[in-house]
């Protein structure tokens, strides 16, 4: 579907609150595509944004109210309209049988329809999650319906352990190599994250956010840094909204 | 038998190929620069870049559609002091591998291009390209220099008397007679002609009932811009003798061709990126020298303006 390239209209069949600032909106309809991958998402007057897709039979987006467009997609109620492109970018693929999934904050989100492929196929998922404090942990209640073994820190230590997500994958890694571990969060949390599976010698696989605006890899502005590129061991000059979001760290 | 020759002389510059990055498309780094290099470039051209930062228009700004893309971006960038040192790195990398760098400038007033362009030569790019036809910013600068002889030439004026480097001036198409502009610019002083930017267009979307892009109008391109785009070359190579940058709508090697066939002497690549990426320009370059292959053409000097004649 979608093949031109523009919106299809989507319908919200049911609204979810996460925590006092984020909302799941379920459509009316699926989206073919795979975990990590993204849509623009379009309100005709107010704007256009980049939202990772978190289920896609039917589409879900979970939508944090940071500002104009976002804070209108948060408004939505059932029965409304959502114009949406997509899917766009290269999501993440399922690499072995165990997995370790690790999300800093809305990074959660990609990972729960990551996680209910895994589970799906049997596989094993234990899932790292991160945050701020309590009320910022996404989706914990799913990936627990769906089987994962969740482990969790926060930064005030409102729940699991006090820290950053990273304290929790150490214990996961050290408990038991994984075949893959996939992460989606802030920067610094990846970079970390990075350091951490290249130490145990886990191939990854990393989503990095980006001021996206084309989507469509011309306009330049999602653009990785030199020195992230260097930190990752991946050539210069890479496009989060074409070549990513989800990239693979050179060894 | 040697077989053919993909690479070209311009302006005194030696190309490995005919096929420059176009302005607008991953031009805002060094590292994309340098990536595009890589992929097979024979030169590249960088984004905009006008006397003041600019961020831009908001999104939608950019949207692919069943005969290529369109957008309104607006013209972001970090403002002329900024670009200056960066442009002297990438021409610095971009040195080892023999690929020239253009630089692309555009400002809202005739003598602002002239200012643009002297801070802009400080990095001593191959080529500076003056964009007189984005036609995404009307709101705020007015009618494009573009539009008329007059105006044209006399910007074309303001950049000659700015910089002693090559200048190419960025026409648009949709005017009356091209040909007359092209005369006029090249009068004013222009090294080169770039033809052409992209075509005013709108996106609706029927159910929204709205224009789709923020900016409403933007700038069309991808292959519905390619029959566009080879008239213009082909007037612009009947009535002016400097060199032409022929743009617009080439994504295979037989496009390329065609557009030297019109009468350019280089070719410009920009939205046949948002099919494969950067990697285009390796495809591309490929099919050309394998049409040359066929139909007989030893070098790209021997195919241009052919059909013009």
């Amino acid at each position: 579907m979608n093949r031109d390239g523009l919106f299809e209209v989507y319908q919200v069949k049911s609204t979810r609150q996460e925590n006092p600032r984020t909302h799941t909106l379920t459509f009316d309809a699926p989206l073919p595509s795979d975990p990590g991958q993204y849509v623009m998402a379009w309100l005709p007057g107010i704007g256009e944004k980049p939202f990772s897709i978190s289920a896609n039979d039917p589409l879900a987006l979970t939508i944090c109210d940071v500002g104009p467009v976002s804070q209108a997609l948060c408004a939505l109620q059932p029965g409304e309209r959502l114009w949406v492109r997509g899917p766009l970018g290269k999501g993440f693929v399922l690499s072995g049988d165990t997995h370790i999934l690790v999300g800093g904050g809305y990074g959660a989100a990609p990972l729960s329809l990551l996680a209910k492929q895994a589970r799906a196929s049997g596989h094993k998922v234990v899932v790292c999650l991160g945050a701020k404090t309590r009320t910022d942990l996404l989706m914990l209640e799913q990936f627990e319906a769906m089987g994962c073994k969740l482990l969790v820190a926060t930064e005030d230590g409102s729940a699991g352990a006090q820290g950053l997500v990273s304290l929790p994958l150490l214990d996961a890694l050290q408990e038991n190599i994984p075949a893959e571990v996939y992460g989606c969060g802030p920067a610094g949390m990846l970079l970390a994250v990075h350091q951490l599976c290249s130490r145990a010698l886990v191939p990854m696989q990393l989503s990095f956010e980006a001021l996206i605006r084309c989507g469509v890899g011309l306009c330049g502005s999602c653009e990785l840094s030199e020195e992230t590129c260097q930190q990752l061991g991946i050539p210069f000059g890479f496009l989060v909204c074409h070549d990513g979001p989800v990239l693979t760290p050179g060894v | 038998m040697i077989g053919p020759e993909l690479s070209c002389s311009f302006l005194g510059m030696l190309l490995r190929n005919p096929l420059v990055l176009a302005s607008g498309i991953l031009g805002t780094s060094c590292s994309l620069l340098e990536r595009v290099a890589r992929e097979g470039a024979g030169a590249v051209t960088t984004k905009s870049c006008g006397p003041e930062p600019r961020t831009g228009h908001d999104n939608p700004v950019a949207l692919a559609w069943e005969g290529g893309v369109i957008n309104a971006i607006g013209l972001t960038n970090p403002g002329a002091s900024e670009e200056v040192p960066l442009l002297r790195e990438a021409k610095k990398r971009l040195a080892r591998m023999g690929v020239p760098v253009f630089a692309s400038i555009f400002a809202p007033t005739t003598e602002q291009f002239g200012e643009t362009a002297r801070v802009i030569a400080e990095a001593e790019p191959d080529l500076i390209e003056v964009n007189i036809s984005c036609p995404n910013v009307a709101s705020e600068f007015g009618t494009p220099f573009s539009a008329s002889a007059e105006s044209a030439a006399a910007v074309t004026r303001a950049v000659r008397r700015a910089v002693s480097l090559p200048i190419s001036i960025k026409l648009a198409p949709n005017v009356p007679n091209i040909g007359q502009i092209a005369r006029a610019v090249a009068e004013a002083g222009a090294d080169a002609i770039t033809a052409i930017n992209t075509m005013p267009a709108m996106l609706i979307d029927a159910r929204a009932g709205l224009p789709i892009l923020k900016n409403r109008s933007g700038g069309l391109s991808g292959p519905a811009l390619k029959p566009i785009a080879l008239r213009c070359v082909y007037e612009i190579a009947r009535s002016v003798s400097i060199p032409i940058i022929g743009t617009g709508g080439v994504s295979t090697g037989k496009d390329a061709a065609e557009m030297i066939l019109a009468g350019a002497s280089l070719v410009g690549v920009g939205s046949a990126v948002w099919q494969d990426g950067p990697a285009a320009f390796t495809r591309i370059g490929a099919e050309l020298l394998a049409f040359m292959q066929e139909t007989g053409y030893d070098t790209i000097g021997t195919m241009r303006g052919r059909a013009a004649r």
